[in-house]
């Protein structure tokens, strides 16, 4: 079954990257957004069917390598 | 005294690194990324460059790359461990040395040279050098170093930093700061100081007509050391 992960910056670590699309949006005549934040996106295929047992590996796999828990925080979603 | 580098896919200052530490008397061994032994070794430098394309994170892939096992085994076993660059990033990732390295502040791509101040000189790397501000060369897009409150204090209370940007009279101030990291940190150590992750390259400066010889003066007072 397929599994996402989204992983995205700690609050308090700067993101340069999120304050230039902020302000390319800006410059776009998006006025009207306080803040932007980038982060990642995972879509894996486990091969497993039971949903918790799934997202149990893919939670292992954000703390082991697809995260960095210093500066990362993660989501798991189950999508099919 | 003998020395190993290891190379990963996309390391590219491996071959500097091996001059240099050939120069000044070590006898070093290029070991792959996929071995699983290092070979005998007083010194291990994860060099510079771009392992793995610097996918996901910077340094993410390499530290979880075959010889790692045997290169954390070695630093927690006390063995002298040294990143520099990319190999710094490689460390963090390690969780060898604490906090992490961003993106530089304005996102610039930086290749320049710079001073940095040393801070700590009870350890085997910067033991009896006689300067206490090197000239070296920075080349990195990701060198913002980075770490929670709690961990600064640790490594404050632990005399962890190894070396801080500053100018060349040795003030560290803002303006000296090229990448945006706390306190200007450009280099850590672990708490037992036997491993240290820098940003800076001493081995692009060990050559009196092209670049200066800060390098070679901590090259050749780190083998001293060694002995």
């Amino acid at each position: 079954m397929k599994v996402s992960a989204i992983i995205t910056l700690k609050k308090d670590v700067l993101d340069p990257q999120g304050k230039v699309i902020h302000q390319a949006l800006d410059g776009m005549g998006f006025e009207n957004i306080s803040e932007v934040r980038q982060g990642k996106y995972f879509e894996i295929d486990v091969n497993e069917n039971d949903p918790n047992k799934a997202k149990a590996v893919v939670e292992d796999m954000c703390k082991k390598l697809l995260a960095n828990l210093v500066i990362e925080n993660f989501k798991i979603i189950e999508t099919q | 005294m003998r020395s190993s580098v290891i190379t990963f896919p996309g390391s590219n200052c491996d071959r500097d690194m091996d001059v240099a530490l050939k120069k000044f008397g070590f006898n070093n061994k290029m070991v792959w990324h996929d071995e699983s032994e290092l070979p005998k070794s007083d010194l291990v430098v994860l060099p510079g460059g771009f392992s793995y394309g610097d996918y996901l994170r910077c340094g993410s892939m390499a530290s979880k790359s075959k010889i790692m096992q045997s290169v954390i085994n070695f630093a927690k076993s006390g063995g002298l461990v040294m990143g520099i660059c990319n190999g710094f990033q490689i460390l963090v990732e390690t969780g060898l040395v604490p906090g992490v390295l961003l993106r530089n502040k304005y996102l610039e791509f930086i290749c320049k040279n710079v001073f940095v101040k040393l801070d700590n000189k009870e350890n085997t790397y910067f033991k009896n050098l006689n300067k206490d501000i090197l000239e070296f060369h920075i080349a990195h897009n990701e060198g913002n170093y980075f770490c929670t409150k709690d961990q600064l204090k640790e490594i404050e209370d632990n005399n962890q930093i190894a070396i801080y940007y500053c100018n060349k009279e040795g003030k560290i101030e803002d303006q000296h700061n090229p990448n945006g990291s706390i306190k200007n940190i450009a280099g850590i150590f672990n708490k037992e100081k036997n491993v240290l992750g820098m940003m800076p390259h001493p081995e692009r400066m060990i050559d009196q007509s092209l670049s200066g010889e800060d390098g070679s003066i901590f090259f050749k007072n780190l083998i001293n050391n060694i002995k």
